[in-house]
């Protein structure tokens, strides 16, 4: 039976709340007897029983082989009902889909990683995955957006993350002036470019988030001189099968499941900037 | 049944064309009965449609078939040939590709551990007769889509393993078809077991697989002559002769994406009505969507897939909003995906020239005269 095409059951061995409406899901097959192999970026379909499934980027590390771990933000059915599982409780699981980051090619320069709203949750794969191989990377810049207090999530970690050697962790939130926020600027996370002092000769940017941050942080990178080879991002697409046999997240001539969700942005650069593609 | 490695590997020398005689057509479909169950064109609801047969009188015989943007009509034809017509709505597809099918089965106990249950198609062997060119190189499109990948579909590729396939060559295209222009048609090229050219006085039949060649070696016949040889090459080359349509010959349709801001998509759009009948009659479209349908005790639910369309609301919904909430911007889809974007994803154009998605829509848009209109130079954008 192909994990692919038909989910195996997974049992919820921890829930964790995040914020009122993002929770964390540590999950190992029921069948645990081989190592579940995936890369940062890849994602899974979670299947609730009676309900459906739905595309969930994996947030753990690779190396933890015999556990995973989903964030899922609640925003409609089947996010709800997950919502309310809790830890022995059984989900179906088919993946892992799609083409991560490129980790390889990442190894020995700075990287830049942005990120906006919950698009957080590709990329948090990342930075655990940098942090745990912390010299095989030079400088790192962590630049994070929100469009509410409450999606800052992980604040801990993104404590913990800005004590590492050599790593900048700068955050904002899209919020009217009169709101309380702890992070360091108010404002678009494109603004926070500025601050940087970038290396575009020996830089990597992964981009992750909504299309309109994305699009302008890739003319931000621009700007600094950045190669297009070296801007990285994940798209999101609605996502049926994850196999590239639905049709439904097309973007262009690109199957975002398969040939994705993780793009080099010339390979989708020809269409990226259309509205409504 | 149709072994696609063995009709490359087996056909060094073309076959030479058997005649059959009108006579023995019967016998010829029991021979193949009775190893298959036999699916062939027949009329039906005013419409030629494909269905299970038992014998010659059920199929299509002296009809012709009137097709034109938004409208298809049967009417009678002045011969008594059984395939004189072009096709009908649907053909093969639905037979591979199920309307709506059961992927999986998830079992739920009362500790709340689920079990999981693949629900794989069983099908029986089936015998497809009257299947046309252009509906062959579809399939061959669909096959890549759905069985040259690391894990094929197994529903698909169950029933694809079942199938034998009897072409036969057109000779009496429709006012839609353009098949000729897309190099699809008229003539059977490749991918049937048996194909056949139909005369008057009988048929000329070649195989094109193993299981073919050996089904018909067990019928006994003459060598076709080389008047009937010329008799069915010329009916082809005027079935190609008298086909209107095409598509942008500079093949600057292969390039559409480059004119996703052109403003006569806006112009279709007022046309279009989203119900999206192409996608449903065209035999190349392949989307779906899935979703779960509970057991009335709540024991078990099944994972359902169901033929989709890029025209639905739903399609392209992305945090609670499709990202092409327009008409404009899913027709462009449709045509950018279809002439365009299948070169990437698979090689070749998704457009086989069956003109099914002219005749079948309600208002008659018709994507050669789009396609010619997107691409003319000098249109101010
Ligand atoms: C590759 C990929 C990775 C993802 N990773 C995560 C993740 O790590 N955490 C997380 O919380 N979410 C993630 N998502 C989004 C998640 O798939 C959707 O939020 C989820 O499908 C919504 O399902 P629902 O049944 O709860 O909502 P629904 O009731 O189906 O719909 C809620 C709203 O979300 C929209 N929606 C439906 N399907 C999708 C979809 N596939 N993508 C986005 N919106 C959709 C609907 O249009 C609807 O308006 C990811 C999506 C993709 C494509
Ligand atoms: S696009 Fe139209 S003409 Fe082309 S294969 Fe599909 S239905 Fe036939
Ligand atoms: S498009 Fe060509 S092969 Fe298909 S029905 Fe018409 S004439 Fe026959
Ligand atoms: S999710 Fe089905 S094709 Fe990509």
């Amino acid at each position: 039976m192909s994990p692919f095409h038909v989910p195996s059951e997974a049992i919820i061995l921890e829930r964790i709340q995040e914020s009122p409406n993002i929770f964390t899901l540590r999950l190992q097959f029921a069948d645990n007897t081989q190592a579940f192999k995936f890369m940062p970026g890849q994602f899974n379909m979670l299947y609730l029983y009676g309900v459906g499934e739905v595309a969930i980027s994996i947030v753990s590390d690779p190396l933890d082989d015999h556990f995973f771990a989903h964030t899922i933000r609640v925003v409609g059915r089947t996010t709800e009902g997950l919502s309310k599982l809790k830890a022995r409780d059984c989900v179906g699981i088919r993946g892992p889909f799609g083409r991560g980051w490129p980790m390889l090619e990442a190894e020995g320069k700075d990287l830049l990683l942005v990120t906006g709203g919950l698009g957080c949750a590709p990329l948090v794969s990342v930075i655990e995955y940098i942090m745990r191989r912390r010299e095989q990377f030079a400088h790192v810049d962590i630049l994070q957006g929100v469009k509410h207090a409450d999606d800052m999530i992980w604040r801990k970690r993104y404590a913990q993350w800005a004590q590492a050697p050599d790593v900048n962790v700068l955050l904002t939130a899209d919020l009217p002036d009169h709101v309380n926020w702890p992070g360091d600027l108010k404002g678009n996370v494109v603004q926070l470019f500025k601050r940087l002092d970038l290396r575009p000769d020996n830089s990597l940017a992964m981009l992750c988030g909504p299309e309109l941050m994305m699009k302008a942080a890739i003319t931000e990178l621009q700007q600094h001189n950045m190669s297009d080879d070296n801007i990285w991002l994940s798209l999101e697409r609605n996502m049926h099968c994850g196999i590239g046999q639905c049709g439904h997240c097309q973007m262009g001539e690109k199957f975002v499941c398969k040939d994705g969700p993780v793009f080099a942005y010339p390979e989708i650069s020809a269409n990226f900037h259309l509205d409504s593609i | 049944m149709s072994d696609i490695d063995g009709q490359t590997q087996d056909r060094q020398i073309p076959d030479k064309a058997v005649f059959l005689p009108l006579a023995q057509f019967q016998q010829f479909l029991e021979l193949v009965q009775q190893r298959y169950k036999i699916i062939g064109p027949v009329v039906k609801d005013e419409a030629i449609q494909y269905q299970p047969i038992n014998d010659i009188h059920a199929l299509t015989r002296g009809i012709r078939v009137e097709q034109n943007p938004g409208q298809y009509s049967l009417e009678a034809s002045d011969n008594n040939l059984f395939f004189a017509w072009s096709n009908g709505a649907q053909a093969l597809k639905p037979l591979l590709f199920s309307p709506k099918e059961s992927l999986w089965q998830a079992q739920r106990d009362e500790q709340g551990r689920l079990g999981f249950v693949a629900l794989t198609a069983k099908p029986t062997a089936t015998a497809v007769i009257g299947v046309r060119a252009c509906d062959l190189a579809a399939l061959a499109l669909q096959d890549q889509h759905f069985l040259e990948k690391a894990q094929p579909d197994p529903q698909y590729q169950a029933r694809r393993q079942a199938l034998f396939l009897i072409g036969v060559d057109c000779t009496h295209p429709a006012n839609t078809c353009f098949c000729a222009a897309t190099h699809d048609g008229p003539a059977l090229q490749t991918g049937f077991d048996i194909a056949l050219s139909e005369l008057a006085e009988g048929f000329l039949l070649r195989p094109g697989s193993r299981q073919g060649r050996a089904l018909l070696a067990q019928l006994d016949l003459a060598p076709a002559t080389a008047t009937q040889q010329k008799t069915a090459t010329q009916a082809i080359q005027r079935a190609a002769d008298m086909q209107q349509r095409c598509l942008p010959e500079d093949n600057s349709h292969q390039q559409l994406y480059n004119q996703a801001e052109h403003p006569h998509w806006q112009a279709i759009a007022e046309r279009c009505l989203a119900c999206g009948n192409c996608t449903m009659v065209c035999p190349t479209c392949f989307c779906y969507s899935a979703h779960t349908e509970t057991a009335l005790d709540g024991g078990n639910a099944t994972q359902v897939r169901q033929w989709d369309s890029c025209f639905s609301h739903g399609h392209s919904n992305l945090h609670g909003h499709p990202v092409r909430a327009d008409i404009k911007s899913r027709y462009r889809q449709w045509l950018s995906h279809k002439l365009t974007g299948w070169l990437e994803q698979f090689g070749k154009s998704g457009c086989v020239g069956c003109g099914r998605c002219i005749t079948w829509c309600p208002v008659g848009i018709d994507l050669t005269a789009e396609a010619q209109h997107l691409t003319q130079p000098g249109e101010s954008v």
